[in-house]
């Protein structure tokens, strides 16, 4: 690629950083050049986001419909997966998914929902409250 | 506190912690292409079983850290490495570092990353960054892929010091304990040694998934992802593919691009035209991947998504793969001295 090949889109950079290129200058040397974005990343961008954004939507339809309990729905949020939430809770990943019953998280102990919630970074209230 | 402290952006975040660290002790040779090419940084794998996201995974460089180790074995840097269990103890250990004014770089998770973009912030744990001072209740950090340096408070340090998840990082800090004299025949020596571990990741790992075999194994898979996953799911895999590829920190055409130019820097410590018109075969590579990933765009985005589409990247990626296979097999016939 060429210095002056450098894509200049708008993309979510914006006001945070340029990045750096390896490219060829005028001479046929490498050098480094900065790029405000490039539509081809953004349009993969955009998409996972969409993505994330459907999943998001269809974890919140299945708390409303009484099928999953709001960690479910929170854990989306956050963008994790069990594991991951596993982890923040320090708790074992087969417990976590219980969780996500809803008669389950309807009898959970005030200081699992406190572990929760603090990951969440929202109340137990607004945890327990959550209809969907 | 390093007040005289000067910050190098770079591409990518390992490769731009190891040469600002070599550079702030006046070793002006060091770059960012040449960190990554001692490291033996370039690599490819596909991963169809690890799912990120419910994706597969692909891998366009080599394993967060080695690039590091390798680097620091190579020039004989003696380095030190810590991890911790608790935060307060993590916090104590860098302050302490900081007041002998030792440079310090720190493994981080992104998704907590205050001066990071929302987009960007995924729980992705292999994020390295430079302190290099505190400011009362602020860390003074120098984050490799910022244009400038940075700050980060102390409870968002101990956030993203103690992420979870895959690679959690633990408070694992690490910085320099000295750097001898280097001599142009030490890096001359990490030079070849850098070329000759990347032909063996590239061409010579057994299994089809790794290297240049890795690549043709991609393509062959990419032809069959309409049919066998709809449109919408293939689509899902493309972007996968577009991101770990060009997302920021690859400067371009998935390190290609980085590689190429390592080795125009060698062939001036070797004075080997030989080592040029290789370089020239990983800018045709990197160019090659630019392209292949707008086709995966166009497909990604429904404008160009038919099978005989999806042929065409995989006539591509066979391209590259054989590019890259001629590309290094002459690499592994140089005789440097």
């Amino acid at each position: 690629m060429k210095k002056e090949e450098i894509p200049q889109d708008k993309s979510t950079l914006e006001n945070f950083t340029k990045e750096v290129y390896y490219v060829k200058g005028k001479e046929g040397r490498y050098e480094t050049g900065l790029s405000k974005g490039w539509s081809v990343k953004a349009e993969a961008q955009d998409s996972a986001w969409d993505d994330i954004h459907n999943d998001l939507e269809e974890a919140r339809l299945a708390v409303k419909n009484g099928k999953k309990s709001p960690i479910f729905y929170y854990m989306k949020k956050e963008l994790m997966d069990e594991a991951i939430l596993a982890s923040y809770v320090g708790m074992m990943k087969f417990r976590v998914k219980r969780h996500f019953k809803p008669w389950v998280f309807k009898r959970l102990k005030q200081s699992a929902l406190k572990k929760y919630a603090s990951v969440f970074k929202i109340s137990v209230e607004e945890l327990k409250s959550f209809e969907g | 506190m390093q007040t005289n402290y000067t910050h190098t952006q770079s591409a990518h975040c390992e490769n731009g912690v190891i040469t600002n660290f070599i550079r702030s002790y006046g070793h002006d040779f060091m770059t960012e292409p040449l960190a990554f090419g001692l490291g033996s940084g370039l690599f490819y794998i596909h991963l169809p079983f690890i799912k990120v996201n419910g994706l597969p995974a692909f891998a366009f460089r080599t394993m967060p850290g080695l690039i590091f180790k390798r680097t620091c074995r190579s020039l004989k840097i003696d380095v030190e490495s810590k991890r911790f269990r608790k935060s307060e103890k993590a916090q104590d250990y860098l302050d302490n570092l900081l007041q002998q004014d030792k440079l310090v770089g720190c493994q981080v998770g992104v998704y907590n990353l205050s001066y990071f973009p929302k987009e960007y912030r995924f729980h992705f744990n292999a994020h390295n960054l430079i302190v290099y001072g505190k400011d009362g209740n602020d860390y003074l950090v120098s984050d490799p892929v910022m244009e400038t340096v940075t700050k980060l408070s102390v409870e968002d340090m101990n956030t993203v010091r103690f992420a979870k998840g895959v690679y959690a990082p633990h408070g694992h800090l690490y910085y320099v304990n000295d750097i001898g004299e280097i001599s142009k025949e030490d890096i001359k020596k990490g030079i070849i040694k850098g070329i000759k571990r990347n032909v063996r990741d590239m061409l010579h790992v057994p299994g089809p998934i790794t290297g240049v075999s890795g690549i043709r194994y991609t393509a062959k898979k990419v032809k069959g992802w309409r049919d066998k996953l709809g449109p919408r799911r293939a689509g899902q895999y493309l972007g996968q593919i577009i991101r770990m590829q060009e997302e920021i920190g690859t400067g371009g055409g998935g390190f290609r691009f980085i590689y190429a130019a390592f080795l125009e820097q060698a062939a001036g410590y070797f004075d080997s035209d030989d080592l040029l018109s290789i370089s020239d075969d990983f800018t045709k590579a990197g160019d090659m991947w630019r392209e292949s990933a707008m086709l995966m765009a166009g497909a990604l985005r429904g404008r160009a998504s038919e099978q005989s589409d999806y042929d065409k990247m995989h006539d591509l990626l066979n391209d590259i793969s054989e590019v890259e296979k001629v590309a290094f097999k002459r690499l592994s016939k140089l005789k440097l001295k």
